[in-house]
C-alpha cells in the first residue's frame, strides 16, 4: 500500500515536472515577450534599453536556465506576479479556485444524481423502450456543443424569459445567498448537461455487464427480490469501472468548466487560464495550467485508490502492473 | 469466418446485414452523405441564389428568411445559408482529416508498444498515460496560441490564409491519438502470441512486415469504430476552439467561428446563434450513431449477446 502510493506519487511528480517544462517552453513560443509588451506600451524605449531589460529579466539566457530559475523560485513558493492583475499569482488564483470548485462540485453532484439512476434503469431492461429513450438522451447530451448549449440557455432564460442573469457571479451591491444562487443556475445546468450523457452510458454498460454474471442468476434463483438483486448484489460491482471513469474524467470536466466559465463570465480557473493566455500573462498562465494538471493527476490517483477499495480482489500491486 | 463460409456468404455481406439492422446508424450515414453533398455543392447553391459567401450588404443586415436568403442574413448582410454550407466543408474536412491523422499516429504507437513489448511498451504507455492525464482544452488553447514563426516555420506558410486550417488539424491529431493507441496496443499484445504470427516469425519475416501484413488487418474493426467515433469529438473540439477565436480564422467560415459573433449579438439576433449549433449537433450525433452501428456490425459477439434479450 505505502509502496504503491509512493510509486504513484513519484510518477505523478515526474509527469508534473515534464509538463511544467513543456508548458514553460510553449509559453515562450507564444507571440511577444514581456519586453515586447513594454516596448508597445512605451515607444520611447531605445533598443539599448530593451537589451538591458532583456538581461535584467534574464530573458537572454537559454530556456533550460530560465526554467531552472523559475523552478527553484516556484519550489520556494514564489510564483511571480500576474501582469493582468498586478498582484502575486497565488493571490489571483485563490478566489478563482474556490469559484471553480463550487461550479464543478455542484454540477458533478447533480449530474451523478441524474445519470446513475438513469443508467441503472436503462440497464435493467436493455433494448426496451425506456432504455432506448435514455440512450437517445445520453447520445444527445454527448453530441451537443457545450458552448452552444450555454448560448441557447442564455437566449431562453435571459433574453426571452428574462428570469435569470446571462452571466457574472452576483449583482452589484447585493451579496445575498439567493442572488448568488440565481447566477449559479445557468452555468451549473449547462455544465451538468454536458457531462450527464457520458456518465449515463458508462453506468448502463457496466450494469448490463454485471447483471449478466452468474452470481446474479444465483441470487435470483435463491429468491432474492429484484430490488435486492440490483442494489444489494449488482450495484457495488457495477460501480467499480464507473467510479474509475468519473475520476479519470476530471480533466474533461475541467475543459467543460473553461467553456462554461468563459461564456457566463464566471471568474474561475478556466476563465483565468483563457484570459491569461490571451492576455500574455505568462506567470499566471503557467501556474494556472499546472494547477489544472495537478487537479487532473489527483483525479487519476483517486481513481486508482477507489478501484482497489471497491474491488478487494485487486491488490495495489496489480494496479501498478 | 467458418459460419460465413458454411452459409455461402462473405464476411462483408454479414457485416453489412448487421449494420443495416441498426436503423439509426443507417439514417445517420444517409444524413451525413446528404450533408457532405450539400457542403460540396455550396458554390452551386450560391450561384443559383445569386449571392456569394463573402459579399457584404450593409443595407440588408439581420434580414429574416426570404426567398433570396432562405435563412436570412447576418450582421454584415451575408447570406446565412451559404456561410453554413461553406462552414460545413471546413468542419467536416477538419473532423475527418484530424481523426484519420490521429488514428494513424495511434496505430503506429500502439503497434510498436504491443508488438515489441518490454521497455518499448512501458515507455510508450507511460507517455500515453501522461498525455491522457493532461487537461485537454487548456493545452489545446496554448498550442493554438503559439507563434508559428518562433517555431521556425517558413514565413510564407505562417502568413498563408489556410494556416489556421492546417494548424487545427495538426494540434488535434497531436493530442487525439491516445484512444486508438491503447486499443491497438491491447489487441496487438494478444495477437503476437498467436500461431500465425509465430509461423511468420519462424519464416523470417521482418517485424515491419509482421505488423503490417499479419497484425494490422486483424485490428481494422476497432480502429474503424474508434476513428468514426472520434470524428464527432474532433468536430466538437474544432468548434469550441474556433468559437473562442483560436481555431479556424475568419474570413474562412466554420461552424464554430460562425458562433463567435453570435454571443455579442444574442440580444439583437438570437436566430444567428441557432443554425451553426444545430449543424454541429446533428453532425456529431450522426457520427456517434454511425460509430455505434459499426461497432455492432463489426463486433458480432456484441450482437450475439444482444440476441439473448
Amino acid at each position: 500500500m505505502t509502496h504503491f502510493l509512493l510509486h504513484r506519487f513519484w510518477q505523478s511528480a515526474l509527469v508534473l515536472v515534464v509538463m511544467s517544462f513543456a508548458v514553460y517552453s510553449l509559453i515562450g513560443l507564444m507571440p511577444g515577450d514581456p519586453v515586447d509588451l513594454l516596448i508597445t506600451a512605451d515607444p520611447k524605449i531605445t533598443p539599448e534599453d530593451a537589451a538591458r531589460l532583456l538581461e535584467l529579466y534574464g530573458l537572454d539566457q537559454p530556456i533550460i536556465e530560465r526554467y531552472g530559475n523559475w523552478l527553484s523560485a516556484a519550489l520556494r513558493g514564489d510564483f511571480g506576479y500576474s501582469r493582468l492583475y498586478a498582484r502575486p499569482v497565488m493571490e489571483v488564483l485563490g478566489p478563482a479556485i474556490a469559484n471553480t470548485v463550487t461550479l464543478l462540485g455542484l454540477s458533478l453532484g447533480l449530474a451523478l444524481l441524474i445519470a446513475l439512476p438513469a443508467g441503472i434503469a436503462a440497464a435493467y431492461r436493455p433494448y426496451s423502450r425506456l432504455d432506448y429513450s435514455i440512450n437517445m438522451a445520453a447520445f444527445a447530451g454527448i453530441s451537443v456543443p457545450p458552448f452552444w448549449l450555454a448560448l441557447m440557455l442564455i437566449i431562453g432564460f435571459a433574453v426571452i424569459l428574462g428570469v435569470l442573469p446571462a452571466g457574472g457571479i452576483g449583482s452589484a451591491g447585493d451579496g445575498g445567498i439567493w442572488d448568488n444562487a440565481r447566477y449559479l443556475v445557468l452555468p451549473v445546468v449547462s455544465l451538468t448537461i454536458a457531462s450527464i450523457g457520458g456518465h449515463t452510458r458508462y453506468m448502463r454498460a457496466s450494469m448490463i455487464e454485471t447483471l449478466r454474471q452468474d452470481y446474479i442468476r444465483t441470487a435470483r434463483a435463491m429468491g432474492a427480490g429484484e430490488m435486492r438483486v440490483v442494489f444489494g448484489h449488482a450495484l457495488r460491482n457495477a460501480m467499480i469501472p464507473v467510479v474509475t471513469i468519473i475520476a479519470l474524467d476530471f480533466g474533461s470536466l475541467f475543459s467543460g468548466a473553461l467553456i462554461t466559465e468563459t461564456i457566463f463570465a464566471w471568474p474561475g480557473m478556466g476563465r483565468l487560464i483563457f484570459d491569461s493566455i490571451m492576455g500574455n500573462d505568462f506567470n499566471l498562465a503557467l501556474v494556472a495550467l499546472l494547477l489544472a494538471t495537478v487537479l487532473t493527476l489527483i483525479g487519476n490517483f483517486l481513481a486508482d485508490i477507489a478501484y482497489v477499495w471497491l474491488d478487494p480482489r485487486v491488490s495495489f500491486r496489480e494496479v501498478e502492473q | 469466418m467458418t459460419a460465413a463460409t458454411q452459409t455461402g456468404e462473405g464476411m462483408w455481406t454479414l457485416t453489412a446485414r448487421r449494420f443495416v439492422r441498426h436503423r439509426l446508424a443507417v439514417v445517420s450515414a444517409c444524413g451525413l452523405l446528404a450533408m457532405a453533398l450539400a457542403a460540396l455543392s455550396a458554390p452551386l447553391v450560391a450561384s443559383l441564389l445569386g449571392v456569394d459567401a463573402e459579399s457584404v450588404d450593409l443595407f440588408n443586415r439581420f434580414q429574416p428568411a426570404s426567398f433570396g436568403h432562405p435563412l436570412g442574413t447576418d450582421e454584415i448582410g451575408r447570406d446565412v445559408l451559404i456561410r453554413l454550407l461553406y462552414g460545413g466543408r471546413i468542419s467536416l474536412f477538419v473532423g475527418m482529416t484530424a481523426a484519420l491523422a490521429a488514428a494513424v499516429i495511434g496505430t503506429i504507437i500502439g503497434l510498436a508498444a504491443g508488438y515489441f513489448g518490454g521497455r518499448t511498451d512501458a515507455f510508450l504507455m507511460r507517455f500515453t498515460d501522461g498525455i491522457i492525464s493532461l487537461p485537454l482544452l487548456p493545452l489545446l488553447i496554448v498550442l493554438a496560441a503559439l507563434d508559428l514563426g518562433k517555431l521556425g516555420l517558413p514565413d510564407e506558410l505562417v502568413v498563408s490564409e489556410n494556416i489556421s486550417l492546417y494548424r487545427i488539424v495538426a494540434i488535434v491529431a497531436l493530442v487525439g491519438w491516445t484512444t486508438v493507441a491503447r486499443l491497438v496496443r491491447g489487441s496487438a499484445l494478444a495477437l503476437r502470441e498467436r500461431d500465425f504470427v509465430r509461423a511468420a516469425e519462424a519464416q523470417g519475416a521482418t517485424a515491419l512486415r509482421i505488423m503490417a501484413v499479419h497484425i494490422l488487418p486483424n485490428l481494422a474493426s476497432p480502429i474503424i469504430v474508434a476513428t468514426t467515433l472520434s470524428v464527432g469529438n474532433v468536430i466538437l473540439l474544432e468548434s469550441v476552439l474556433s468559437f473562442l477565436g483560436l481555431g479556424i480564422q475568419p474570413p474562412i467560415p466554420s461552424w464554430g467561428n460562425l458562433l463567435t459573433n453570435a454571443q455579442e449579438l444574442i440580444w439583437h439576433a438570437p436566430a444567428l446563434a441557432f443554425y451553426p449549433g444545430v449543424m454541429i449537433f446533428l453532425t456529431v450525433i450522426a457520427f456517434n450513431f454511425l460509430g455505434d452501428g459499426l461497432q455492432d456490425a463489426l463486433d458480432p459477439r456484441a450482437t450475439e449477446r444482444r440476441a439473448v434479450y
